[in-house]
């Protein structure tokens, strides 16, 4: 499957884009293995000092399996205040 | 009350207004705004980035730890996001309680817990080139 994917801040810088499609081998995913993937993909993301996924305007954990109508979105350290 | 606001418009002190209530003793105000330098570099001015639904909904978050956490009646918080100048207001948070030391505690787990988990980020223009902006604890 393809996931569309938002990206933000420095995230945006790394990956080109602030809406990003990523071609992701089988039908479902976990919020981990796309962390994975995107590693693989765009390896300037782990020099942040962390970067977390966001899965329907919620922060996700790495277990969380996503669904191809999900809105995903990078959030790298924010910065706001 | 609680209110909530992501606005590219100027902020201006007024909204804190919105927290007076005759049964609010103490109200504490709490603003964040733009320095017109950062470790002796000339800062122009910042650029803020939103992921705007999901950053509404983590200050809506905020919001009701606090209302749960402390006796406090009155939660207003505004961020600005865009091009926003030196010595402009970046953030407004207005609590208004019976007393006042629950007052401060929420205003200060506000703006400490906004810098953590927010999803807005920023970038200083300097004279001298720009960079994002890494969190400071």
């Amino acid at each position: 499957m393809q996931l569309r994917v938002l990206a933000f801040g420095v995230a945006r810088d790394i990956m080109g884009g602030s809406n990003v499609l990523v071609p992701l081998p089988g039908a479902t995913i976990t919020v981990g293995q796309l962390k994975k993937r995107l590693l693989q993909k765009y390896p300037p993301l782990k020099d942040l000092a962390s970067f977390m996924v966001a899965v329907n305007d919620s922060y996700a954990d790495d277990a969380e399996s996503i669904k191809p109508t999900d809105e995903i979105a990078i959030i790298p350290p924010v910065s706001g205040g | 009350m609680i209110e909530i606001a992501v606005t590219n418009k100027v902020l201006s002190l007024a909204v804190s207004e919105k927290v007076a209530d005759p049964a609010n003793g103490a109200v504490d105000i709490f603003i964040g705004a733009v320095r017109n330098q950062t470790d002796g570099r000339k800062v122009l001015r910042l650029e803020f980035e939103v992921y705007q639904g999901m950053a509404e909904k983590e200050l809506r978050k905020i919001a009701d730890t606090m209302v749960s956490r402390w006796p406090i009646r009155d939660v207003l918080i505004y961020h600005r996001v865009g091009t926003v100048e030196v010595g402009e207001k970046v953030v407004i948070i207005a609590v208004g309680a019976e007393r006042r030391d629950a007052a401060f505690l929420a205003c200060r787990y506000a703006i400490d817990t906004l810098k953590q988990t927010v999803p807005i980020w920023k970038k200083e223009i300097f004279a001298d080139g720009e960079e994002w902006v890494q969190p400071h604890p």
